[in-house]
């Protein structure tokens, strides 16, 4: 790393390793999801071994998208946004390097564990409590990373992506701690201290919220830095930017329930879920709403801009994603839709369509900044790389749109006589078609992250041999 | 906590869910209402000034929130308020409807009894024997069949590893119309004790006293040391010519039909599996999931695959 482009105020270093390996683990991520895909096209891909099994891949999968992708994308565009918006150094370089090396810890122990079989088998909660506590450990330090700056501020006002930021860190602290309470019996097996039903909703209401304030509120924090940045327009409406956000952290709380219609949850509960989930609508669509506004005046610059296409693709994506949602929160909905591949394809709208492709906008924004330049290597590989990521979404997704729908349909279907007109196995062999047009969706994907790689190899390498000095910025 | 989840909650839990519900639902309420100014004029543009905050550069504008989106979130309370007044969530309040997830199961189960119960029960007082010659009933004695059986029987009914294959004559419990019927309705536990206390030199002969029943390959010499052990601990459930016996549900072992062999396993391979660790069978009773008139229709489908 060339110190000559260290910003003589910000700490960049912790950034810099953060967004790199936002890309690195965005290509390990995405490619187990397209292994895992691929498993499900041709199950002989399983390899008849426990390690490479669907069943302890599909975990290292989610994990390494959200946790170690998401997780390092947030981490590294919220000590540059919190730096740049507050005017003022991380408060510490040495916590601040600890959560870099904590987090990688973190992820390289679930690379490890979660093949050997070690799980708690809660969804997005499958690591066992060593690891467990060492996210706490780390998460409070970062925690503290953040707001401490914040606090340090020498600006008057806290700028709105810093309030997500910070609701995102703290309520993951709280959700992280409060579901992985359990009994320790080993070294790496553990009991979860609730019971039955309660058990259930406490993994629903951290599951729900892992996609509420880890996927949305943190990526939200994102939006509001990077997309005014790109587009060189003032945010649309302050005052929006109050209400959806406490609208949108207060209802999110509620809605994990939602995962829960029609089982031994309480009715009250599930209707709680319920709703609160359609109130949702309004306080999600008002991110939406004030990224795109923010482009009136700026939207010719899509046409020359494949970064800011990025940016506001994503944004639509998050859109629809949001209506989706509530719309499958509702019971009736939820009773068609509810353990089909739906719910998989809306999981895949927001966290390709939104959360990866907000990301992947951010770093073209970022990594040149980062390295002492204004633009990324090659401008016509982020516009191949954006059309790879959106034709990969839009297939995956509408794959799985008509899978969930048949298979929903055909579970429901019944004869004259009563009699289900379609055994299980049946719904199964008509998913096949769409399980290779998700598997291609996710070819998409990858190739297009390995290109995003290759871009920002040349960029940091330019940046190392040309030896410019940084411009000196606010 | 107990309270919290039981079939009605304590005051105390009742209200406080009361409280939060109704908090979260004004504060959403207020926010969107305490920042519902309109008295800002846009300009040319339609944009209005902005607030004057600046972060690395990022000014913000002042807009008024846009007027459908504002319809749509308070359209959004209204539409929770009225199913919290209709359906169960405000605590212990069990709404106008008298909706619950229980009852809404009885009325589909009651009502789906009403339409489709007089059908299967037309072939309730049909033999067994005849009904297997009805094309009709037989169709739908393989739907049943096909979405209760075919997990472990298999789609084709020959069975697999652990499951019996139905379409052949060699029955564990028996092939008469009752006995596949009592075999439908009560489930079977099938148990072959495990045998390891015999020794491991005592268990190769036995197996391979087994295997000559059926005129497999064996080893002739190990088999004759085999057949007092077979005399002295086999017979009481296979009988003395290794034939079994359906009433206890022992395989007959003369038949060269193997339930507990993996395909290309070697078959004293399997025997000795079998001997030295024992084997438990499970059919569960079908009569809890699909009574007794549709268990009827299936176990005619079953007689019809071998008769």
């Amino acid at each position: 790393m060339n110190t000559a482009f260290e910003h003589p105020t910000y700490n960049y270093k912790v950034v810099r390793q953060f967004a790199i390996m936002t890309v690195v683990w965005g290509i390990i991520g995405m490619s187990l999801g397209v292994i895992i895909a691929a498993q499900l096209v041709w199950p002989e891909l399983n390899l008849g071994l426990p390690w490479t099994s669907f069943g302890r891949l599909r975990p290292l999968h989610t994990n390494a998208v959200i946790f170690a992708f998401g997780g390092s994308a947030l981490m590294a565009t919220s000590y540059y946004v919190v730096q740049r918006t507050c005017q003022v150094r991380l408060i510490s370089d040495k916590l601040a390097a600890f959560t870099f090396w904590g987090w990688q810890a973190v992820i390289v122990s679930a690379v490890i564990t979660l093949p050997l079989g070690y799980t708690t088998s809660k969804e997005y909660a499958e690591l066992e409590w060593p690891i467990n506590i060492l996210i706490a450990v780390v998460w409070i330090s970062y925690a503290i990373v953040f707001l401490g700056t914040i606090k340090q501020r020498k600006t008057s006002h806290i700028y709105v992506a810093n309030w997500f930021y910070a609701a995102f860190i703290l309520t993951v602290a709280v959700l992280h701690v409060v579901n992985n309470a359990a009994i320790p019996v080993g070294a790496l097996k553990s009991y979860s201290i609730y019971p039955g039903a309660v058990d259930a909703m406490v993994q629903w209401w951290w599951g729900h919220n892992a996609v509420g304030f880890f996927l949305t509120a943190g990526f939200l924090g994102m939006m509001y830095y990077f997309v005014p940045k790109q587009a060189e327009r003032p945010i649309y409406s302050y005052r929006l930017s109050i209400v959806h956000f406490w609208a949108l952290i207060t209802t999110y709380m509620w809605a994990g329930a939602h995962h829960l219609h029609y089982t031994a949850l309480p009715d009250w509960a599930q209707s709680l879920g319920m709703i609160m989930s359609i109130i949702l609508l309004a306080p999600s669509w008002g991110g939406m709403i004030n990224g795109m506004m923010t482009l009136s005046g700026a939207w010719h610059k899509l046409r020359t801009d494949p970064t800011l296409r990025f940016l506001v693709v994503a944004l639509s994506f998050y859109g629809m994603s949001t209506f989706e949602g509530p719309m499958m929160a509702i019971k009736t909905v939820n009773a068609l839709s509810h353990y089909t591949d739906w719910t998989i394809g809306h999981v895949h709208a927001g966290a390709l369509g939104w959360v990866a492709m907000i990301t992947i906008g951010s770093m073209y924004h970022l990594i040149p900044r980062l390295y002492g330049e204004t633009q990324m290597h090659s401008n016509k590989l982020i516009a191949v790389h954006f059309w790879l990521s959106t034709i990969g979404t839009v297939l995956y997704i509408a794959a799985m749109w008509v899978n969930g729908i048949l298979q929903g349909l055909m579970w429901r279907a019944v004869n004259a006589d009563g009699t289900l007109m379609y055994t299980f196995v049946e719904a199964l062999e008509a998913s096949h078609p769409g399980y290779v047009v998700r598997w291609i969706g996710g070819l998409f994907w990858v190739v297009g992250m390995l290109l995003m790689a290759l871009n920002v190899y040349m960029t940091v390498k330019r940046s190392n041999t040309e030896s410019q000095p940084l411009p000196q910025t606010a | 906590m107990n309270n919290l989840w039981g079939d009605s909650l304590s005051g105390f839990w009742s209200g406080w869910i009361i409280v939060i519900t109704l908090g979260t639902i004004a504060f959403c309420w207020w926010i969107l209402f305490a920042n519902r100014k309109t008295d800002k004029v846009p300009d040319a543009e339609g944009n209005v000034d902005t607030t004057g905050h600046q972060a690395d550069g990022i000014e913000e504008y002042d807009n008024p929130l846009p007027r459908w989106w504002f319809m749509l979130f308070v359209g959004t309370i209204i539409f929770s308020l009225g199913y919290l007044a209709l359906y169960p969530g405000l605590g212990n309040y069990a709404g106008l409807l008298g909706w619950t997830q229980e009852n809404q199961w009885d009325k589909e189960v009651a009502r789906a009894e009403e339409r489709y119960a007089p059908i299967f029960a037309e072939y309730n007082d049909i033999p067994v024997p005849e009904l297997a010659q009805n094309a009709e009933a037989m169709q739908v004695g393989e739907r049943i069949y096909l979405n209760n059986c075919a997990v472990c029987h298999g789609s084709n009914a020959q069975g697999g590893y652990g499951f019996p294959n139905l379409t052949d004559d060699a029955w564990l419990y028996g092939g008469t119309p009752e006995a596949i019927k009592t075999t439908l309705n009560n489930g079977r536990n099938g148990l072959m004790p495990a045998w390891q206390q015999l020794g491991e030199t005592n268990i190769n002969n036995v197996a391979n006293y087994v295997l000559a029943l059926s005129g497999a390959e064996h080893d002739a010499d190990a088999a004759a040391k085999g057949q007092p052990i077979f005399a002295a601990s086999c017979v009481a459930c296979h009988g003395p010519e290794g034939k079994g016996n359906q009433a206890l549900g022992a395989p007959n072992l003369t038949d060269d039909i193997w339930l507990y062999r993996q395909p290309g396993q070697p078959l004293l391979e399997a025997v000795l599996q079998t001997l030295r660790n024992g084997r438990n069978g499970h059919m569960p009773a079908q009569t809890p999931y699909i009574g007794e008139d549709k268990v009827h229709l299936v176990a005619a489908y079953v007689y019809s695959l071998s008769n």
